[in-house]
């Protein structure tokens, strides 16, 4: 492992981290040109944070070690899940030890402890929210590892990067297998990531959030973590969106200065591109009942197996 | 490769009859609690620890020894074996009963039920014949250890024999135990074909296809049954939450596998090379179980009926893995069969050390609060720390979380799904996304289940005023949960070392190994022919570091005090513990989206009611379509067959001269 592959490393970490916010903020700019309001600064998500991490923190008074604890855990696997993700070169010294299906594992740990640390102050909101996020991810998750599995299978590896590599040599078009689970992906990145139709991100009606719910007795710096991690994690699912579907300016090969020049605008254009088409999506569909969720997850699920049996029954 | 002196294997019976003595010696002073406490316990432990290391050795040799001791039947001497596969399943037994028998030592008080010393010989003969069952080599003595194992295990989940729901359950638990020892019978009998009842002529006896699949199929049955695979899992969840936590933990734990190494006993080594669409059974009825115990493990309201049915998902698991096993196995595919099969046993190991955790993890709330109920415990964490930072690791790696043992086990399962696609058989071919899809579905629901279980016992507040008395388990409980936690810690980390001595069952039983195509130590890549790895060392640390690293910046560049404060809770602020997830809310959604499973009866409240009261009760539709027709049945079918005894010595009489006549009549016409 070369010292250029370790700045590759840190590199994409430390892109991930600080372009995560602005992909937001880009995000929610994009939402109120759409709906014909004034856009909030690009920044903004960043003064947020700011903001957040110089206030004081207060904790409930029956909160465990647990609830302090989980915030940073949560970051954690996001940080790391964005080392593992190829979002500009495919030589990274991480990805042997987490492939894709690790992948999953860790945003499955990530999930459980926010619902766990949601459940320990012991409100009505807090199990509502944890219960909710459990529902949407006991759907969400397998739909996300039968869309991964498929590539998997058509590029006979489960490491991401390989998935990646094979696919930029397929070319341009999207096999049919692939094209399902495309669908499938959307609409699990839209349930895992707290949008619209699932879940509000902007409510202030206790009632009707998921994500939200489960970080109300957070604040100051442990709430900016959490913010923070949530950011991080819509990138990683756009990154992760990518590197299936669109491989297109990753750098297959050992990366140099010419490949950066290449990788980072193609990465920046693609996420821009990926934050417009989410607030469009947003925009035009209303959020949905809560018992409703699971049948657009089932959807999701049902669109990956397809995408199997396609690929199995096809070969392609 | 016989060694002249079976070493291991002698030293084996040594510990087994050992555990024997120390049952026996509890009946010195049965009423004493500190003798089975403080010594015979402990001692159980010491015996367990020194089956594992012995189980260890044997397995890195890679040898086989054989054994025939002079006891039994008349010409049928009991012969003994030690292989790689019993030294895996031994290994087991020894490493899960030692912390069982630790915490055991601790947990177990004057009680009611049966007296300590008396519970101490069933205990310990429990453990010495599950050993038994792996090491016998010849039917006689296999369904011997077999029957002792089913019997002192019944009287150890009728601990409690005073309470009639305990009776009930353990009457459910010995029918079933007995009707699948039954179906094993058979097996042994259709499979020992014209030689000795030996498993060594099994080997060699050539049994037509069609015998062969009916053996392969009645043995299905009777090692599901102890199992617990759907339909014939009825009894788990009667029996776990009766027993004494310890008896769930090892019953659970342990003796489950003792039905898997049964199976893989059977299914891969004594019917000889098996047939791939064998394989098929197991693994439908193992996917199936998956759904099945996940989704009623999230329906559940009482913690070890939770923890049941969440083990009978994980041996649905298990049979997936079987039953891939077989099939590749069977489709000339033996790299990727022995994934499959490193996949179930290495799942074997991780459920023997998660779930007695668990169990142990429960029981040692039900004695801090004499609850089993989840709508009545809640934040024991305060008042417990050692059980519920203990418990936590247990509740993450039966979730499948990396870098734990439990995502090993589902990884290895998943990787060796992806080979499906190459199994020369289009039914297959199709037939694996649907399993992918069932095993990741179940993987999710089993995190579900935890989140739950874990959350409404340990987090939150505290649902009853008298939990607050709560207090946490004594110094012997907690070196039992501790040595189990860090099993579940060890076999999450060191996969490369585990996987490299469970090859050895591989190479014994399908004659090929997988590959360990990396040179590292601590990156496990056992994948044939594919470039695929997972570092658990590596992300741990990673993880760590970043977390560490945050940490650390945090409190840098932010110094900012933290202060308590009432919960805000939206500025409600009339906060009571009841206004918490109850058990049975926690489990709606998942009632709510796959009804037709549960059969319901739910009690609503009217409006005008001025004391509301909500109730609802679950149980399993299979109890109405299949298991009460079939008491009804053999209840009628008793009854008619009573008729013919009438008690009265004349009728009987007549009888016998009826049918003196009959075989008269045959022996003259024919």
């Amino acid at each position: 492992m070369s010292a250029v592959e370790w700045l590759t490393q840190g590199l994409e970490v430390g892109v991930a981290l600080a372009a995560a916010p602005a992909l937001l903020g880009w995000l929610n700019q994009c939402r109120a040109w759409l709906q014909n309001r004034r856009a909030p600064s690009l920044w903004l998500p960043y003064r947020n944070l700011r903001k957040l991490f110089d206030k004081e923190a207060l904790i409930a008074e029956n909160a465990s070690p647990l609830f302090r604890l989980a915030p940073y855990i949560v970051f954690g696997a996001m940080v790391l899940a964005a080392g593992i993700i190829p979002s500009m070169g495919t030589r990274l010294p991480l990805v042997v030890s987490a492939d894709a299906i690790a992948l999953v594992g860790l945003f499955a740990a990530a999930r459980m402890f926010m619902a766990l640390a949601a459940m320990d102050v012991g409100t009505a909101f807090g199990t509502l929210g944890a219960r909710r996020e459990m529902m949407v991810g006991f759907l969400a998750e397998p739909a996300l590892l039968m869309v991964i599995l498929v590539a998997s299978l058509t590029s006979s590896s489960t490491a991401l990067p390989a998935i990646t590599e094979s696919l930029a040599a397929g070319g341009l078009g999207l096999s049919p297998s692939l094209a399902f689970s495309a669908v499938a992906f959307v609409l699990v990145l839209l349930a895992e990531n707290a949008r619209i139709p699932v879940d509000n991100p902007a409510t202030h009606l206790e009632l009707t959030m998921i994500h939200e719910a489960m970080l109300l007795e957070y604040s100051a710096r442990h709430l900016a973590l959490m913010e923070w991690a949530a950011q991080l994690k819509l990138f990683n699912y756009v990154c992760i969106g990518f590197a299936l579907f669109l491989p297109w300016g990753v750098e297959v090969g050992p990366i140099g200065p010419m490949g950066l020049l290449v990788a980072v605008p193609a990465l920046a254009l693609k996420l821009a591109a990926a934050g417009a088409g989410i607030a469009l999506i947003e925009t035009v569909s209303a959020k949905m009942r809560v018992m409703r969720i699971p049948e657009f997850l089932s959807t999701a699920f049902l669109f990956a197996v397809l995408g199997l049996l396609v690929h199995v029954l096809l070969g392609a | 490769m016989i060694t002249p002196l079976p070493k291991l294997l002698v030293g084996c019976v040594v510990l087994l009859l050992g555990w024997a003595t120390v049952g026996v010696a509890g009946l010195l002073r049965p009423r004493s609690v500190r003798l089975a406490g403080r010594v015979l316990f402990p001692l159980g432990a010491l015996i367990g620890l020194a089956l594992a290391v012995l189980a260890v050795t044997s397995l890195l040799g890679g040898g086989i020894e054989r054994m025939v001791l002079p006891i039994g039947l008349p010409g049928l001497p009991a012969h003994l074996r030690l292989d790689p596969l019993s030294s895996v399943f031994l290994a087991l037994l020894g490493a899960a009963a030692a912390g069982i028998s630790v915490f055991a030592g601790g947990y177990f008080r004057a009680g009611q039920g049966t007296a300590p010393g008396l519970l101490g010989l069933q205990y310990h003969l429990f453990l010495a014949s599950m050993g038994g069952v792996l090491i016998a080599a010849d039917a006689y003595s296999f369904l011997l250890a077999w029957e002792a194992m089913a019997l002192t295990s019944y009287f150890l989940v009728v601990t409690e024999h005073r309470r009639a729901e305990i009776r009930r359950a353990g009457l459910i638990y010995l029918l079933m135990a007995h009707v699948g020892a039954l179906a094993i019978l058979l097996a042994f009998g259709l499979m020992h074909g014209a030689g000795p009842f030996t498993f060594h002529a099994m080997r060699s006896a050539h049994l037509s296809a069609g015998w062969a699949a009916t053996a392969f199929l009645l043995a299905l049955a009777g090692f599901g049954a102890k199992a617990g695979l759907v339909p014939l899992h009825v009894w788990l969840p009667e029996a776990h939450p009766a027993a004494p936590s310890p008896v769930s933990a090892l019953m659970s734990g342990v003796m489950l596998k003792t039905a898997v190494y049964g199976m893989l006993r059977v299914g891969l080594d004594l019917l000889g090379p098996p047939v791939w669409w064998w394989g098929l059974a197991p693994l439908a009825l193992g996917l199936f179980t998956i759904l099945y115990g996940a989704l009623f493990a999230a329906v559940q309201t009482d913690m070890k009926r939770l923890l049941a049915y969440s083990s009978v998902e994980n041996i649905g698991v298990i049979f997936t893995g079987i039953g891939l096993t077989i099939v590749f196995a069977g489709s000339g595919m033996p790299a990727v069969a022995a994934l499959a099969l490193l996949a179930t046993l290495y799942h074997c190991l991780n459920h023997s050390m998660m779930k007695s955790l668990l169990f142990l993890g429960t029981g040692a709330v039900l004695h801090a609060t004499g609850e089993r109920n989840l709508g009545r415990l809640g934040g024991l964490i305060h008042r417990m720390p050692w059980v519920a930072w203990l418990t936590l690791i247990g509740t993450l790696a039966i979730a499948g979380l990396p870098p734990l043992n439990g995502f090993v086990s589902e990884w290895l399962l998943l990787q060796s799904f992806l080979f499906g696609d190459q199994v020369p058989h289009t039914f297959v071919n199709l037939l694996i996304p649907m399993g992918m899809a069932l095993v990741a579905l179940g993987a999710a629901l089993a995190g579900y289940v935890m989140v739950k279980f874990y959350g409404i016992i340990f987090l939150g507040r505290p649902r009853e005023p008298s939990l607050e008395q709560a207090h946490d388990c004594g110094w012997l409980e907690r070196i039992g949960l501790a040595w189990l936690a860090l099993g579940c810690v060890a076999l999450g980390l060191l996969p490369v070392q585990v996987i490299d001595a469970l090859g050895r069952v591989s190479a014994q039983l399908l004659g090929a190994v997988v590959p360990q195509a990396s040179a590292h130590s601590w990156l496990l890549a056992p994948v044939p022919g594919r470039p695929v790895s997972y570092g658990p060392a590596v992300l741990l640390t990673a993880t760590a570091a970043v977390v560490l690293l945050t940490m650390w910046a945090v409190r840098l560049l932010y110094r900012q005090r933290v202060r308590r404060v009432s919960a805000w809770d939206c500025g409600f602020g009339a906060l009571t513990p009841r206004m918490q997830d109850t058990a049975e809310g926690f489990g709606q959604p998942i009632r709510h989206l796959f009804q037709p499973f549960f059969e319901m009866q739910r009690e609503l409240p009217a409006p005008e009611d001025s004391a509301p009261r909500y109730r609802i009760s679950i149980r399993e539709r299979i109890w109405t379509i299949a298991y009460e027709p079939l008491c009804t049945a053999t209840d009628w079918l008793a009854n008619t067959a009573a008729r013919v005894q009438q008690g009265r010595i004349s009728v009987y009489l007549l009888y016998s001269f009826v049918t003196l006549l009959v075989l008269l009549a045959v022996a003259l016409l024919s």
